[in-house]
Formats: C-alpha cells, sequence, structure tokens
C-alpha cells in the first residue's frame, strides 16, 4: 500500500515538474511578480517581472517581437521580446502573459527590455478598454497614461511643416511602397497640436487604418485610438481612426 | 519617432513579416547558385558604341537619410541625365535602410530581377558576389576610352579616373578586383559641450583623447543635494553617449594597432586586448558616465538638452548636432541654448596618429544580358559622380564628396568658406564636421571585406552593447564575463560558421592561395589542348612542304 501511494506521489510529482517545464504556468504560482505600482516604483535597469495582458504587437522577426499589454491598473511596452514565430501567432489580444525582463527607458519611453515571457493559464483574459484623454494631451498629467490604450475625439488634422494632412515619415522621404510610418499632426479644441503616428510595423499598408489616413485631408475632424507611445514627448501609435463627415 | 527611426531591424532590416528564415533561404539558393556555376552566364563586354537609338529603362535604388532634400537631387540627377540620353529612362525607388537594400537584392537575385544600380555597402556586394555574374566587374570599363572615367564619348563632364580619391576608390576592390564606385563618405565626429567641459575646470584640446573623455565625463557625474548634476542643474546627465558602438569597438582597436579580422574573414576579435578595451569602457558605464545609442537614445538629442558633453556620431549626421541645428526631434523648449557646441576629431589613442574610420555609401551595377543597357547604367553611375551631383549630395549632411575634382570646385570651396552664415545650408557645425574629415582623409581607415564582414561589425558593437548593459545593471563583469560573453557573441552572429572566404579590400594584388585542384587540372588540360594544336599544325606545314619540295 505504501509503495502504491509512493508511486501515486512521485508520478503526481513528476506531473508537476513536466508542467513546469512547459511555457504554461498555473494562476496560483505568482511568486516574486510585480503589481503595477510596483514596476512603477522600480528602478531602472533593475530586473522586473509582471503578469500582464496582450493587447497588439508589432510584426514578428528575428525571435523577437514589441509588444503592447495593459492591466487594469496599468500598461507595458515589450521591447523587441524573446518570442518564437510560433508563440507569436499566440500573443492574441487578451492572452495573459508573465514576462521578466529589465525596466529601461528609451527616449523618455519606458519599457521592458531583453525581456522572456511565458503564456499564464489561469482562464482569464483582458481587453482594455480606451481612456479618453481628448482633454489631458496637452497636460503634464499625460505621461501617467503611458503606453495605455487611450481614445481622443474631435481633434483637428493640421498641416504637417511640408505642407501635407501627413507624411510618410516624419519628413515625407518614404513613400508607400516602402511601408513607411505615417505621420500626422492633430489639434484639440484648445489649440494643442500632437503629432500621431501611424507604426508600420503594427499597422502596415494593407490595414484599413493605413488607408485612412493616407485619405485624410488637413480641415477634417477625427476620433482617434491607440496606445500613449512616447519620443521625446507624447508620440501615440494610432490604431483605429473615425473620420466626421465634412 | 523622427530622426532615422528607432532602428529596429537591423541586419536584414526586412519589413512587415518577411522572415530571417525566408532570407536565409534566399542566400542559402544563392549559394548553391555559385556553387553550381549560375543560371546564366552574362559576361559582359563594353559596346564599341553606346547605341542611343535603342530604348533604355534603368532601375536605380537609392539610399538615402530620411531627407527630402536628397531624394530630390536623386530626382534632378535622373532627369538631367535622361534629357543628355534621350533614349535612357531612369526610373528610382527609394531606400531609407541599406539593410532593406540588401535583402531586396538578395531576394531578387534569387528571381533575376536586380536592379541596374543601387547604392549599397561594400560589405553587402562581398554577399551579391556570392551569385555569379552578378555584380559587374568594373576594373576595365574604368579605363575604357571613350566610355570609361572621364572618356571621349561623355556627354558630361565626369571625373577622370585620378580624380577619384583614391583612398576611397580602395573600398570597393573586393578581392582584388574592382565592384563598385564610392558616393559619398563620411567619417565619425565628435561633438562637444564645450561650455559644460570649462565649466567643470578643464580646456578642450584640438586633439581629444580617451583619456581625457573618461575624465572630464566621470567629472560630470558630480551632483547637488537635490540629486540634480552640478554642471547641468537637471536630472539628467549621460556625458559620453556613442552612436555606432561597432565603430567605437573597430576604432579603438585599430587606434592600439589591434586588427579585428584578417583580410581574408579570420576574426580576431575575441581576445585579450579587446577584452582590456571592454573593462576599461565597463569602468565609465558603471559609473553612468558612458551610455550608447541603443540603450539611452540620439546622442544629438542629449546633447541639444545639455544632457550629454561628448556625443559620437556620424559626419553624415551633422544637421542634426547642436541646439542650434537645422534638424532635431527635441521640443525648441527642452534645448539648453546657452552652450557653444564644437565639432573634434573622434577621441585618439596616439594624437600624434590619429585614425578614424571612412565609411559611406558606394553604388554598384548589376549585370545584364542586354551590353547597351549595362553600358547606360555604367553612363548614369559616372552621372553621379559629376561635380553638380556630388557637391550638391554633400551640402545635404556632413559628407564629402568622393573626387577631388568636386573638393577643387570653386562653388564648393565657396560654400566650405561659408559656415555660420545660415542655421540651414551653411549650418557651422555642419560645415565644420565636413573640414575636420575633408583635413584627416589621410589619417581615415577602411575595414576588410568577405562574406559574413557586416556580422563581425555587429558582433564588435555588441560587447559593447552588452557590457554597458550589464554594468548598468550592476551585474559583475570579469574575466568569467567576458568568456561569457565572448562565447555568446561568437554563437548569436554565427561567427563560428564564418569561412574565410573573400579578400580584404584595398588590396589589388590580393594572394588568393594556391589553386584548387579542378581549376590546376583544368589549366593544364587546356595548355595541353593548345600544344596538341600547335604540334598538329607544325605536322602539317611540315608535310606540306615535304611534298611541295618532292613535287618541285
Amino acid at each position: 500500500m505504501k509503495k502504491k501511494l509512493l508511486s501515486v506521489l512521485l508520478a503526481g510529482a513528476m506531473a508537476l515538474s513536466l508542467a513546469a517545464c512547459g511555457n504554461s504556468t498555473p494562476a496560483a504560482d505568482n511568486e516574486g511578480v510585480m503589481t503595477y505600482a510596483e514596476y512603477a516604483a522600480a528602478d531602472l535597469d533593475t530586473e522586473v517581472t509582471v503578469e500582464t495582458y496582450v493587447q497588439a504587437h508589432q510584426s514578428w522577426w528575428d525571435n523577437k517581437v514589441t509588444v503592447y499589454t495593459q492591466d487594469d491598473d496599468g500598461a507595458y511596452f515589450l521591447y523587441e521580446l524573446q518570442c518564437s514565430e510560433e508563440d507569436a501567432e499566440k500573443l492574441v489580444p487578451g492572452t495573459k502573459i508573465r514576462v521578466s525582463g529589465f525596466k529601461s527607458e528609451w527616449s523618455g519611453e519606458v519599457e521592458i527590455v531583453d525581456a522572456k515571457f511565458e503564456f499564464v493559464d489561469d482562464g482569464t483574459s483582458f481587453i482594455a478598454s480606451p481612456v479618453d484623454l481628448t482633454d489631458k494631451l496637452a497636460s503634464d498629467d499625460l505621461i501617467n497614461y503611458q503606453n495605455q490604450l487611450f481614445a481622443a475625439n474631435g481633434l483637428t488634422v493640421v498641416a504637417r511643416p511640408s505642407g501635407n494632412a501627413f507624411d510618410y515619415k516624419w519628413d515625407n522621404s518614404g513613400s508607400h511602397d516602402e511601408n513607411s510610418d505615417l505621420y500626422f499632426d492633430v489639434q484639440d479644441a484648445a489649440g494643442n497640436t500632437i503629432t500621431l503616428t501611424i507604426e508600420s510595423y503594427l499597422c502596415d499598408n494593407t490595414t484599413d487604418i493605413y488607408e485612412t489616413v493616407e485619405n485624410l485631408n488637413v480641415g477634417d475632424t477625427v476620433d482617434v485610438e491607440g496606445y500613449l507611445y512616447w519620443y521625446e514627448g507624447a508620440n501615440p501609435h494610432i490604431v483605429g481612426m473615425g473620420v466626421h463627415p465634412n | 519617432m523622427m530622426f532615422f527611426e528607432r532602428i529596429k531591424k537591423s541586419l536584414f532590416g526586412i519589413a512587415g513579416r518577411a522572415s530571417l528564415a525566408g532570407a536565409l533561404t534566399v542566400l542559402c539558393g544563392l549559394l548553391l547558385t555559385g556553387c553550381h556555376g549560375g543560371r546564366v552566364s552574362k559576361s559582359f563586354e563594353i559596346p564599341e558604341e553606346f547605341d542611343t537609338s535603342e530604348n533604355i529603362e534603368l532601375t536605380f535604388w537609392a539610399k538615402n537619410d530620411t531627407n527630402k532634400t536628397q531624394t530630390e537631387i536623386y530626382e534632378k540627377a535622373a532627369r538631367d541625365f535622361e534629357s543628355l540620353y534621350p533614349n535612357v529612362k531612369i526610373n528610382i525607388r527609394f531606400y531609407t535602410d541599406y539593410g532593406k537594400i540588401y535583402n531586396d537584392v538578395i531576394t531578387n537575385i534569387a528571381t533575376g530581377t536586380t536592379p541596374n544600380i543601387c547604392i549599397t555597402y561594400p560589405d553587402h556586394i562581398a554577399t551579391y558576389l556570392t551569385g555569379v555574374d552578378q555584380v559587374l566587374e568594373l576594373t576595365d570599363i574604368i579605363d575604357n576610352e571613350k566610355y570609361g572615367l572621364g572618356g571621349s564619348e561623355l556627354r558630361f563632364d565626369g571625373p577622370k579616373k585620378d580624380e577619384i580619391v583614391a583612398k576611397f576608390l580602395e573600398e570597393c576592390y573586393i578581392g582584388g578586383s574592382l565592384y563598385a564606385m564610392p558616393y559619398m563618405r563620411s567619417t565619425e565626429a565628435l561633438y562637444v559641450n564645450k561650455t559644460y567641459v570649462e565649466k567643470l575646470g578643464y580646456e578642450l584640446p584640438d586633439e581629444v583623447t580617451w583619456d581625457f573623455i573618461w575624465e572630464v565625463s566621470d567629472a560630470a557625474m558630480e551632483k547637488n543635494a537635490d540629486d540634480t548634476f552640478k554642471v547641468n542643474g537637471q536630472n539628467v546627465m549621460i556625458p559620453f553617449i556613442y552612436k555606432s558602438t561597432d565603430n567605437m569597438m573597430i576604432q579603438m582597436l585599430r587606434q592600439k594597432g589591434w586588427d579585428y579580422t584578417t583580410g581574408d574573414g579570420e576574426v580576431l576579435l575575441f581576445n585579450d586586448n579587446t577584452k582590456s578595451l571592454l573593462f576599461e569602457i565597463a569602468d565609465h558605464a558603471g559609473k553612468r558616465s558612458f551610455s550608447t545609442f541603443k540603450i539611452s537614445s540620439y546622442p544629438g538629442n542629449f546633447l541639444n538638452a545639455g544632457q550629454c558633453i561628448f556625443a559620437v556620431d556620424s559626419t553624415a549626421g551633422a544637421t542634426w548636432m547642436g541646439p542650434e541645428a537645422p534638424l532635431s526631434d527635441i521640443h525648441d523648449n527642452a534645448k539648453v541654448k546657452d552652450v557653444e557646441v564644437v565639432v573634434r576629431k573622434i577621441p585618439q589613442f596616439d594624437t600624434e596618429h590619429p585614425l578614424m574610420i571612412s565609411q559611406g555609401p558606394s553604388m554598384c551595377i548589376f549585370n545584364k544580358e542586354d551590353p547597351q543597357v549595362v553600358l547606360a547604367s555604367w553612363l548614369f553611375m559616372q552621372f553621379l559622380l559629376t561635380d553638380e551631383v556630388q557637391i550638391s549630395y554633400a551640402q545635404t549632411e556632413g559628407y564629402i564628396p568622393v573626387t577631388t575634382k568636386a573638393h577643387n570646385n570653386p562653388e564648393y570651396i565657396d560654400y566650405l568658406g561659408r559656415g555660420g552664415e545660415d542655421n540651414k545650408k551653411y549650418y557651422s557645425i555642419k560645415l565644420d564636421a565636413t573640414k575636420m574629415f575633408l583635413d584627416n582623409i589621410g589619417n581615415t581607415f577602411i575595414t576588410p571585406v568577405f562574406n559574413g564582414s557586416a556580422s563581425v561589425r555587429d558582433a564588435a558593437g555588441q560587447l559593447i552593447e552588452s557590457t554597458t548593459k550589464s554594468m548598468r545593471r550592476n551585474q559583475t563583469v570579469d574575466d568569467d564575463y567576458m568568456e561569457k560573453l565572448y562565447s555568446e557573441t561568437v554563437s548569436l552572429y554565427r561567427l563560428d560558421q564564418l569561412g574565410a572566404s573573400t579578400a580584404g579590400k584595398g588590396r589589388k594584388a590580393e594572394d588568393l592561395g594556391p589553386l584548387p585542384g579542378g581549376a590546376k587540372a583544368l589549366l593544364i588540360s587546356l595548355g595541353s589542348i593548345w600544344i596538341l594544336i600547335i604540334m598538329y599544325f607544325c605536322y602539317i606545314n611540315i608535310k606540306r612542304r615535304l611534298f611541295n619540295k618532292n613535287n618541285e
């Protein structure tokens, strides 16, 4: 009887060990995982581990993928996360992952770099609702929403320095065929101007949003949704847009 | 994201969903094609005349630095050329990423749809050469009396061979043969916030040493009681930022007299010499007085915000350097304008014998079936070396023209003398960087080119990036760390799979080693056949003479 019990225990232990070897983690095993507040308080260049939910990701390349993630408390930008192409396909919106890497800052963008991840299979999912930042685009408070999905409404498209409603690359030196990022400037009701970007690795030249921006005219009124990316100031990556009828 | 955009995808620079595996597959295909002699041999013979009655369409893949003026210069050059040769039409495709051009060329070699001309790096051409007869060898054509450099039948005033700066032309020789022409050249420059150097109690020398930079950088880390930095009163200060750490390592090694590869592709990087440099860098990275572009961001952004004292970047990025620079990514109110920014040579170990890298785009021609098309490509390539194109393009950044003809052009000399007249065309820092390079052409060096040399360059930079990151993360950097770093870097860049494949550039009479057995057998057979043919003709001749003699 004792041998039988021992066998069962050993088999159970082995099963648990094998589960731990996989890339999926049970819900209860959250040792060392930081809350968003702890992550926000952590120093730059320190090791961090967070559990978070995928919202979107850029195109996979060379075993790396850049991911926009969020939970109820805040958002994380995972720059060039180590990831196989097969796993990248599983990073669908709502998927929970545990990420371990280093907190870093690049031109004002706070992000997790040199990171690895595993899927967390606890049955939970989270899709962020956009936070309305229409009245905060020029406020000092804006940085507190860094990387979050946001919305801003009733913005007016203004001319770029090139005179265009949008540019391929920042100085209009790119092209549609080159799958260049798109840049366009909008003004809020208070007259504050902000530059918005279609990051082509997130929304390439085959997407509706890319085409919508290519059809913008100076003076159009738009509602936008995107991730509050940062580059020497707010430089949101836009993923959705509605153009008001004239 | 304004400047060159954050470097997202480096070596192959593949946008969208193309995969590395795909690129490697194509590359393997190329190598196999090379092994089996290729599909079509298109050895080029220069036509006697350029046929102006044949309509020719050329595709030119051009590289610009996200600079609209540069694209306009390419467009104008194409239109001007078309007006000289109305039977030729030039279609330009613009790129802002050498890696993307490289990837597209590799893909198009496999499908036989390469462009006619493209801007590229010799490192990349070395890989293109794995496809048989793909890249036009220029050794003969440049000397052609009619259509060569400065040839009699050109419809434009192009440079003669001896008017191409010899140092720049050397870089275009791969394995002893000329496969490219230089288009523009730049080097790296040290952009210094002189005001802050003096505020720290130092005098900025004309020749800056590594020791000086490290000492001043460490001194700049002193803080006030409120945690701001004494030198700038801000919360941020990274005294020394290097943009291109591969260049940093390569130049440090060269200045010390230590090669990082041999000319034929042997990697010499992973040794105690390199380690000694890395430990020095680690010391300052740990103090946070040194960082890199990849870790922190563009040196120019920090320099212009008064958060950096020594910024090393290309002379081709000079229009971004300094708070009054015509191009900038930071908001105007973030700039610290009451400082003086000056240009110096990159730091040196031996100021008596300064050394700096020569870099910049070159041009190559892809071979085609129709020799008239190839000749047209060559004519257009030469047209890009005319003074008008060279001078106008060089003025867009801190590039220098690749011809002495342009250097000596009164228009160019006038341009160089007008530094500071405005903050656009005559932006003083851009012109100072240009003049520094012109004064130091003789002190530049180039690096060996072979199939895989681009990976070795990347590895050289990665050593600095990894060491710097580790120090910032309070990890132990010691001998054991270095051994592990070397091993990981070799593996990451597959340097253990590199063959010593191609001879170094700039050496025309390169020793290519003993001939392979197959080649020897072929040569012996050919020689034997010729001997037999000659013996046969001698035999026939003697026989005929004897016959004639007997009949007389």
